[in-house]
C-alpha cells in the first residue's frame, strides 16, 4: 500500500534542518522552536503511523515513484514502527531538554548550527529506520554519524575533541566495514532492495561472498553497537558530548544500529543461514555475555557519572545482543522491549547527569552528595531510572530482563543466568553508591534550588513511564511480541 | 481491571500507608498533626486487616487479580488464613509501636522525624503486600520494598557506624534476593508455569529431584530477611537502628516477612506432598536446628543489649523455620502462632531495651543492677517477654513451645525434641540472670555517667505494658491464632 507519510520522517528534520542557518540570524530562539516543532510533529505522526501498520499491515513507499528494485523504496512494517516511536519520541522529549541545557553549555553563536545537526541527525536516525534499502540505509548511517561527530565535538572541555575524533576514527571504521561487506552481496546478487535481495540470497547461502559480506556487515554494525571490545569510542563520546546530546545518543543512536542488526538479520538474511551454517549463534551469545559482564564492571571502576552511564549502556547493549542471539520468538521480543525500556531509563539518566551539571558544574560521582534535599524531583528521577536499571521488579528493566532470562531457560542456556543475576547485582551496586550519597550524605553544594523545569520535568516524566512500563508491560509487549512473531513468520514462509 | 482494584481490601491497605505518607509530609512542620496522622494511617490500617477476619474466619478465599504485569506475571492479593497471621501481627504492632515510637523519638530530640514516620509507614504497607501477596511475583515486589524502605530507617543516625550496618543491611538482603530468590522466581516460573499461590503447591510432579533440591537453596538463601543462618549475619548489623526501628525489623515486619515468605513457600508453591515425598524439608530442620543453638550460644557471650535480644530473635526465627519443616499439623501450627507470639513478646524487650537506653542512658547488661526498683514496670514487661522467650506459662511462647514439641513426636523428629529442650535451658540461661540482677541486685554506685532516674516517658511505658499484657492475653486467650492456623492446616492438607 502507497503512503505518504513515510517520507514525511525523513523530509521534516532534513527542511528543518536547512532552514534552521537563516532563521537563526533573524532570531536567536528560533533554531530552538523549530527543533521542537520538527520534532514534536515527527512524535506525533510517529504514532499515527504505528496505528496504520496496526491495522492494514506494513506500508510501502517508492521514492519518486521509480518501484523498487530499481529505485529507493521505503517500507515500514510494525518493527520499523515501533523503534520509530521510540527514537521519535527520544529525540523530542531531547528537543525539549535541550533549551536551558544547551544556552548553558554552549556559545550563543554556535547554537543555530548546533540544532541544524541535532535535526540533521534526527533525520538520519528516522532514515535508517523508514528506508528498504540498503545503501540507502548506508546514506543514512553516514549522515547520523558526521552530525553526531559534530555534535560531540562542542562538548564543553577540550577532551570532547578527541572523543569526537576517537569516535570518528571507530565509526568510519565501522561504516566502512558495512559498505565493504554490502559490495560483496550486490556483486552476488545484483540488488541492494532488502525484500529483493532476501529473495535472491536464499538459493546461494554456500556462496562465499555472501557469507565474507555478512561477516564484514555484522562486524560494522557490532561496532556502531559499542559491543564489547569495539566498545571504546562510546565512554568518551557520552562522557564528553553536551548533556542534551549524551542522553539523545544514548537513547537513539546504539538503537537504531541494534535496528538494523535486526532487520538485516530477518529481512535480508535468513536465521537458517547464519544460525546453522555458521557458528554466529556461540560467538554472539558468548561476546554479548562478554559484553554484560565487562560494561557492569567497568561502570564500576568509574567516578564520573555520565562515563559510568555510558559504561552501563554498553552493558545494556549486550543485553539486546543476548535476545538476538537466543533468537526464540520470546528472546527477540526481549531484546525489542529493552530498545525501548533501555531508551527510557538511560535517557532519563541523562537528563538528570545533565540537571546536576547545570546547577552544580560537575558530573562526578561525589558531587552527588547530599542532593537530595536541594534538588527532590531530579533525585526522585534518577532513583526511579536506576532501580530500573537494576531490573527491580516493577519497573521496566525487570520486564526485558524476565523476557531474556525466561527465553534462555526455554532454549537450555541455563548460563546465561548467573550471568544476568551477576551483573543486575553490580548495577544495583554502582547505582546504589550514588543513590546512597543522594539521600544519606551531607551536602557538597551551596546550591539554593531544583533544576529549570525545562530539565528536571522532561527527566521525571521519562522515569515515570519507566515504572508505567514496568507495571503496565503489556501496552509495549503487544507491539514488540507482534513485531516479533512478524520477523519470525516472514522467514518461515519462504 | 480497575474494578477488580476497587474491590480489594489488601489495596486499600497499601493507599491507607501512601497516603499516611503524603499526610506526615504535608504537616512535617508540626509535629503534633503529623504523628496524629501516623496514628490515623495506623488505625485505619488494623481496622480495615479487622474486617477481613470474619470472612476468613468462615473460612473464605478471597482472590483479587490487581494488574496483569506479563503473561504469567501478575499482581495478585489473596486474602486468606495464612495471610492474617502477618496482617494481625503487622498492623496491631504498629498502633503500639508508634505510640512508642513518638515517646522515644522526642525523649532522644532524633533528627529527621518525618523521614522516619514517613519510611515507617512505608514499611508497613509494603508487609502489608506481602501478607496479601497472591502470588510469587507479588510477595517478591513487596519482599523488596521492603528492603528499600526501610533502609532509611537502619541508617537514620547517618555516623559512620550506621553507614556501615546500613551496607551490610542492604547487601544482604538486595544481594541475595536478586542473586538467589530472584533466580528461584524465573526457575519456579520455568519449572511450573505460572507464580499463583496454590495451597497444594504449584511444583507437584513438573521437575526432577535435583531440581527441586536446588530450588530449595535457592528459596532458602534467597529470603535472608528470615535470619538463619549463615544469612544472619545484617540482623546484628542492622542494631546500630534507634530502637523503635530494631523492634520493627525484629518483632513486626522485615524478619517477619522473611519467615512467613518462607513459610508460604513452602505451603503454597512446593506444596506438602512434594516436600513430603522428596523429604527436602529435613534440609531445612537441620539448618534451622543449628541456627537455633548456634545463636543462643553467641547470645549467651553479648554483653550489648540489643545485641543479645538479635541473636535471641536469630534463634527463634528458625525456631519458626523448624516447626515448619517438620511438615506435621502441630508443626505448622507452631510455626503459625509463634510468628504472632514471638512478635508480641520480642516487641516488649526491644520496647523495654530501648526504655533503659532513654531513661538511664545504659546499653550493656552488666549495668543493669539493680534497675528494676527504678522502672519497675518496664523490667516488669521484661520479665513477661522473656518468659515468652523461654516458652514458660503465662506467657504466649509456651503454646507455642507446646505444638512444636507434639509436632516433633507427631513426626517422629527426636532431634527437634533435643534442640528445643537444650535452646530453652539456654534461653532461660541469658535471660533470667537480666531479670534477677535487675530486682535483686544492689545498684553500683559510680563516679560519672550515673544519674537519679525513674521512668522512661509514659508512651513507651504505656506501649511497653500494652505488649506485655498481649503476650499474657494470647497464653489465656490463643482461639483466634489457633483457629486460623486450623484453617490454614485444613487448606494445605487436605489438598492431595
Amino acid at each position: 500500500m502507497e503512503n505518504h507519510i513515510i517520507p514525511v520522517f525523513v523530509l521534516v528534520p532534513m527542511i528543518t534542518a536547512l532552514i534552521i542557518p537563516f532563521v537563526t540570524r533573524l532570531s536567536d530562539g528560533a533554531g530552538w522552536v523549530l527543533t521542537f516543532l520538527g520534532t514534536a510533529s515527527t512524535a506525533l505522526l510517529s504514532f499515527v503511523l504505528l496505528n496504520k501498520v496496526w491495522q492494514h499491515g506494513s506500508l510501502h513507499y517508492s521514492i519518486a515513484g521509480w518501484e523498487p528494485p530499481w529505485g529507493i523504496e521505503y517500507t515500514v512494517d510494525l518493527l520499523n514502527s515501533f523503534v520509530l516511536i521510540i527514537i521519535s519520541f527520544m529525540a523530542f522529549i531531547t528537543a525539549l531538554y535541550s533549551k536551558e541545557s544547551i544556552e548553558a553549555e554552549i556559545p550563543a553563536d554556535k547554537r543555530g548550527l548546533f540544532y541544524t545537526m541535532f535535526m540533521l541527525h534526527v533525520t538520519g536516525l528516522n532514515g535508517i529506520i523508514v528506508t528498504g534499502d540498503l545503501f540507502n540505509l548506508y546514506v543514512f548511517l553516514e549522515i547520523t554519524a558526521l552530525s553526531g561527530y559534530a555534535l560531540i565535538a562542542v562538548g564543553r572541555s577540550r577532551r570532547a575533541r578527541v572523543a569526537s575524533l576517537r569516535y570518528l576514527v571507530l565509526g568510519t571504521i565501522g561504516a566502512t566495514f558495512y559498505l565493504f561487506g554490502l559490495g560483496y552481496l550486490y556483486l552476488t546478487t545484483g540488488t541492494l532492495n532488502m525484500a529483493d535481495m532476501f529473495q535472491r540470497l536464499a538459493p546461494i547461502y554456500h556462496n562465499p561472498g555472501v557469507i565474507t559480506g555478512f561477516v564484514f556487515i555484522v562486524l560494522g554494525l557490532l561496532v556502531k553497537l559499542a559491543m564489547f571490545p569495539l566498545h571504546t569510542w562510546q565512554p568518551g563520546a557520552y562522557g564528553e558530548a553536551p548533556s542534551a546530546v549524551s542522553a539523545l545518543l544514548a537513547s537513539t543512536g546504539t538503537k537504531v544500529s541494534a535496528y538494523v542488526l535486526i532487520r538485516i538479520l530477518y529481512s535480508v538474511f535468513s536465521p537458517d543461514f547464519y544460525f546453522s551454517e555458521l557458528p554466529f549463534q556461540s560467538i554472539l551469545l558468548s561476546m554479548s555475555l562478554i559484553t554484560i559482564m565487562a560494561g557492569s564492571v567497568l561502570a564500576l571502576l568509574q567516578v564520573d557519572i555520565k562515563r559510568m552511564l555510558a559504561y552501563s549502556s554498553m552493558g545494556q547493549i549486550g543485553y539486546i545482543l543476548l535476545g538476538i542471539s537466543i533468537g526464540s520468538e520470546r528472546a527477540l521480543t526481549g531484546s525489542l522491549i529493552h530498545i525501548l525500556n533501555h531508551a527510557l531509563m538511560k535517557g532519563a539518566l541523562f537528563f538528570v547527569a545533565g540537571s546536576v551539571l547545570y546547577k552544580t558544574g560537575t558530573t562526578m560521582i561525589e558531587g552527588y552528595r547530599g542532593l537530595g534535599n536541594r534538588m527532590p524531583l531530579t533525585s526522585i528521577s534518577f532513583t526511579i531510572a536506576a532501580c530500573s536499571m537494576a531490573g527491580l521488579p516493577g519497573t521496566a528493566g525487570f520486564v526485558s530482563k524476565w523476557y531474556l532470562a525466561t527465553s534462555a531457560l526455554d532454549a537450555g542456556y541455563w548460563f546465561v543466568i548467573p550471568v544476568l543475576l551477576l551483573s543486575s547485582l553490580l548495577t544495583s551496586v554502582y547505582f546504589f553508591r550514588v543513590i546512597s550519597s543522594i539521600y544519606f550524605e551531607g551536602e557538597l553544594h551551596q546550591i539554593r534550588a531544583e533544576a529549570p523545569a525545562g530539565l528536571c520535568v522532561p527527566a521525571f516524566a521519562v522515569s515515570i513511564l519507566c515504572l508505567v512500563f514496568g507495571v503496565m508491560a503489556f501496552i509495549p509487549l503487544n507491539i514488540a511480541g507482534r513485531a516479533a512473531s512478524q520477523l519470525m513468520k516472514v522467514t518461515q514462509v519462504i | 481491571m480497575t474494578g477488580a482494584l476497587l474491590f480489594a481490601k489488601p489495596s486499600y491497605l497499601l493507599i491507607n500507608s501512601l497516603a499516611g505518607v503524603a499526610m506526615i509530609n504535608i504537616f512535617s512542620r508540626r509535629p503534633d498533626v503529623r504523628e496524629f496522622w501516623t496514628f490515623a494511617a495506623a488505625g485505619l490500617n488494623f481496622l480495615l486487616v479487622l474486617s477481613m477476619l470474619p470472612k476468613v474466619l468462615a473460612s473464605e478465599v478471597l482472590v483479587y487479580p490487581v494488574v496483569h504485569v506479563l503473561p504469567g506475571l501478575s499482581i495478585v492479593f489473596r486474602v486468606d488464613a495464612l495471610s492474617m497471621f502477618l496482617g494481625l501481627t503487622a498492623s496491631s504492632l504498629w498502633i503500639v509501636n508508634s505510640l512508642y515510637s513518638v515517646g522515644y523519638m522526642r525523649a532522644h530530640n532524633e533528627h529527621s522525624q518525618t523521614r522516619f514516620f514517613s519510611a515507617f509507614a512505608l514499611a508497613i504497607g509494603a508487609t502489608m503486600g506481602v501478607a496479601f501477596s497472591g502470588s510469587l511475583f507479588t510477595l517478591f515486589i513487596f519482599y523488596e520494598i521492603l528492603t528499600v524502605v526501610t533502609f532509611p530507617l537502619v541508617t537514620h543516625h547517618q555516623t559512620e557506624e550506621a553507614r556501615a550496618g546500613g551496607r551490610r543491611y542492604i547487601v544482604y538482603l538486595l544481594g541475595c534476593s536478586t542473586a538467589f530468590f530472584l533466580t528461584a522466581v524465573i526457575l519456579t516460573y520455568h519449572a511450573a508455569g505460572t507464580l499463583e499461590f496454590t495451597p497444594g503447591g504449584i511444583l507437584n510432579g513438573t521437575v526432577s529431584t535435583p531440581y527441586l533440591v536446588m530450588l530449595f537453596f535457592l528459596f532458602i538463601l534467597g529470603i535472608a530477611k528470615s535470619g538463619i543462618m549463615p544469612v544472619h549475619s545484617w540482623l546484628p548489623a542492622a542494631m546500630v537502628a534507634p530502637t523503635p526501628v530494631s523492634a520493627l525489623l525484629h518483632a513486626v515486619a522485615v524478619v517477619k516477612v522473611g519467615v512467613f515468605s518462607v513459610v508460604k513457600i513452602l505451603l503454597y508453591v512446593f506444596g506438602l506432598k512434594v516436600l513430603r515425598e522428596t523429604g527436602i524439608n529435613n534440609i531445612l530442620t537441620l539448618m534451622a536446628a543449628f541456627t537455633i543453638i548456634t545463636a543462643s550460644l553467641v547470645a549467651l557471650c553479648q554483653d550489648n543489649l540489643k545485641r543479645r535480644l538479635a541473636f535471641s530473635t536469630v534463634s527463634q526465627l528458625s525456631y519458626i523455620l523448624m516447626s515448619i519443616s517438620l511438615l506435621s499439623v502441630s508443626g505448622i501450627r507452631s510455626a503459625l502462632v509463634h510468628i504472632l507470639f514471638h512478635a508480641y513478646g520480642k516487641i516488649t524487650l526491644f520496647f523495654a531495651a530501648g526504655s533503659i537506653l532513654v531513661a538511664s542512658h545504659k546499653t550493656r547488661i552488666s549495668q543493669l543492677d539493680g534497675i528494676g526498683r527504678r522502672m519497675p514496670w518496664t523490667m516488669g514487661a521484661f520479665f513477661i517477654g522473656s518468659l515468652s522467650m523461654i516458652g514458660v506459662p503465662p506467657a504466649a511462647g509456651f503454646i507455642s513451645k507446646w505444638y512444636l514439641i507434639k509436632g516433633a513426636l507427631e513426626a517422629g523428629e527426636w532431634m527437634a525434641i533435643g534442640v528445643v529442650i537444650l535452646s530453652s535451658l539456654l534461653n532461660a540461661a541469658y535471660f533470667i540472670p537480666i531479670v534477677y540482677v535487675a530486682f535483686f541486685k544492689e545498684e553500683i554506685k559510680t563516679e560519672a555517667g550515673d544519674h537519679e532516674h525513674g521512668e522512661s516517658p509514659w508512651p513507651m511505658v504505656l506501649a511497653l505494658s500494652i505488649t506485655a499484657a498481649g503476650t499474657l492475653g494470647f497464653f489465656f486467650f490463643p482461639d483466634i491464632p489457633v483457629r486460623l492456623s486450623g484453617l490454614v492446616i485444613d487448606s494445605v492438607v487436605s489438598v492431595r
